[in-house]
């Protein structure tokens, strides 16, 4: 859970020491690595687009939760409201003819950030476990209003009929999910490029400074709940515009979108790839959702044993998920 | 004008009285100890003053403004800092990253968040400056606050109260626990405090309190039991038999 060799090296002052201060060439080229692989895989692997689409909308989902979990420190269950919020105000306006989907999109995540900012005071103002219980029940009230209001959310059918028209009026959103997947990647891209000033920006600053001890940041002049509260709603947002990506997508919302399980997978991403770095966020959820493909196909009802033991060795073996034994690697060779 | 002042201050903790309408006032620029033996209630005192905990009754005011309903961060923006007596730092931040996080909250560009850090050069500057005079070189900065030494992190403690530029100090116990070794260098940053800031001292080592304080109020059971210079207070017969009896590190 340590991200804090990297967290030094990108602080104002980076000590010469350690394998993560290569040469900024190298750097900038190790940053650019994912986003050439994203784009890579568009070619190399045209059948599949959708699964390549969902790891970009799992993607965004992670770094969402990065930000209110890894930066802010703020523990939450129940993220999958948001996303599900997202995708039904993505779905609905498109439903019910309204299909331009980068005003839905932005539509969604106005939506999600607006709820988040409503619920922020309710999850902040309780302790860390009674926090954790009210992200939890919200979510969970969210879905049952959801599955009840049937006629409008289709309920436990899913939302039908829903109609993304071109992409900037001229890319269809076709069968093969090329228009869909780099949508969905030139999105993430854009998020995480915003994710990363955030986080580098006196507002990140700040939020770790949270996380590592309210106390004193509320000593040195911080406004402890207005500034967890603005993460909590640019979380909110930035998840209920990764629901809104998978809904015009797939051009459908089911009420897994706003599941429990979703919640908590976006989580055990989050740990695979490393809490508190952004790149974690983006690996493990291509980690994730990779393994959960290829291990339902091995073993559809047994999956999950797998992923259990993978994450098991992981947390005992690996801190830091990913990104912590990317760096040990890179530091042993240097 | 007083720099902070209080009028019967209290704090209850459910049947206890931790502080009993306490009446206090503290010059400007003023040179003051708290004292009084352990459980007296002045870390709790301390507490209120800052805004940490709220008052059960009484007000406050600082430099004439009832900052009594006023939440910790807006006492800081009005000048307002504390250190603490049990370390409160950022283990996983450097010091250079703390301080600058505290400048940045004083010059008010806390909450932004379209700038990377590292384009904020005076910030920066006045973050290495502040921690130059308290002697931390570029490895000290630039090393995470959990792996300090002792004396490092109390000095660090003293650095981001200080980074907040404040009119008023409230110093709690800022000694505790540092070898003697490293002790010195926690009393010459005490000693080079500007001398328009109003510092108040809360301490247990009596050498200190004496070698600093110009005046010292005496905390027993909550409520103040005697106030005055050190000579004046070293002769109160009062405090002898409430304090100065017990040993001095008691």
């Amino acid at each position: 859970m340590r991200a804090s060799d990297r967290r030094r090296a990108e602080g104002p002052e980076a000590p010469s020491t350690g394998g993560v201060n290569r040469p900024r060439p190298t750097r900038q080229l190790l940053e650019a690595l994912p986003w050439l692989a994203a784009v890579g895989a568009y070619f190399a692997f045209p059948e599949y687009l959708p699964l390549l689409s969902g790891i970009a909308i799992a993607a965004l989902f992670a770094l969402s939760l990065d930000l209110i979990v890894g930066y802010a420190g703020v523990v939450t269950l129940g993220h999958a409201a948001f996303f599900g919020l997202g995708a039904y105000t993505a779905g609905l306006l498109a439903q019910q003819g309204w299909g331009e989907p980068i005003s839905g999109l932005l539509a969604a995540g106005a939506a999600a950030a607006l709820l988040g900012l409503l619920t922020a005071p309710l999850v902040l103002r309780a302790g860390e476990l009674a926090g954790l219980m009210v992200t939890l029940g919200l979510s969970l009230m969210l879905y049952e209003a959801a599955n009840k209001a049937a006629f409008v959310t289709g309920g436990a059918d899913g939302l039908q009929g829903v109609e993304v028209w071109p992409l900037l009026g001229a890319f269809r959103f076709d069968l093969f999910g090329r228009t869909a997947y780099l949508y969905s990647l030139a999105v993430l891209f854009l998020l995480f490029v915003l994710a990363r000033l955030l986080v580098a920006s006196p507002f990140g600053l700040s939020l770790r400074g949270i996380r590592g001890n309210a106390r004193r940041a509320a000593a040195l002049g911080v406004p402890v709940k207005a500034r967890l509260s603005a993460a909590y709603a640019i979380a909110a947002g930035y998840a209920g515009i990764a629901g809104a990506l998978l809904a015009q997508t797939t051009q459908f919302v089911s009420l897994d979108a706003l599941s429990f399980q979703r919640s908590a997978e976006g989580l055990l991403m989050l740990v695979l790839g490393g809490l508190g770095s952004l790149h974690g966020a983006l690996l493990g959820a291509a980690a994730f959702t990779v393994a959960h493909h290829a291990l339902s196909e091995a073993s559809p009802q047994f999956w999950q044993f797998w992923l259990g033991i993978a994450l098991v060795a992981l947390a005992l073996a690996g801190r830091g998920g990913i990104m912590g034994l990317l760096r040990r690697l890179g530091r042993g060779r240097g | 004008m007083s720099a902070l002042s209080t009028h019967g201050l209290t704090r209850r903790f459910g049947g206890f009285v931790a502080v009993d309408g306490v009446d206090f006032t503290l010059a400007e620029g003023a040179r003051h100890a708290l004292i009084g033996p352990n459980g007296a209630g002045k870390t709790t005192f301390v507490n209120l003053l800052s805004g940490a905990l709220p008052a059960s009754g009484g007000t406050l005011s600082l430099f004439g403004e009832d900052i009594t309903a006023l939440p910790q961060h807006q006492r800081v923006r009005r000048g307002l800092a504390r250190t603490f007596q049990v370390n409160q730092l950022f283990p996983e931040l450097t010091p250079l990253e703390a301080v600058t996080m505290a400048l940045a909250e004083r010059e008010g560009a806390g909450a932004t968040w379209w700038r990377p850090l590292r384009g904020m050069g005076p910030l920066r500057e006045e973050a290495v400056q502040l921690l130059d005079t308290l002697r931390f070189d570029a490895a000290d900065r630039g090393r995470l606050t959990s792996g300090l030494p002792y004396g490092r992190q109390r000095l660090l403690e003293i650095a981001l109260a200080l980074a907040l530029r404040p009119r008023v100090l409230l110093l709690d116990e800022p000694a505790a626990g540092v070898p003697p070794a490293e002790s010195r260098e926690v009393m010459q940053a005490i000693a080079a405090l500007p001398a328009d800031v109003a510092v108040l001292l809360i301490e247990h080592d009596m050498d200190l309190v004496f070698r600093f304080a110009q005046r010292i109020t005496v905390l027993a059971q909550g409520a103040v039991l005697a106030e005055g210079t050190p000579e004046e207070i070293a002769r109160d017969p009062r405090v002898r038999e409430a304090y100065l009896g017990e040993p001095a590190h008691g």
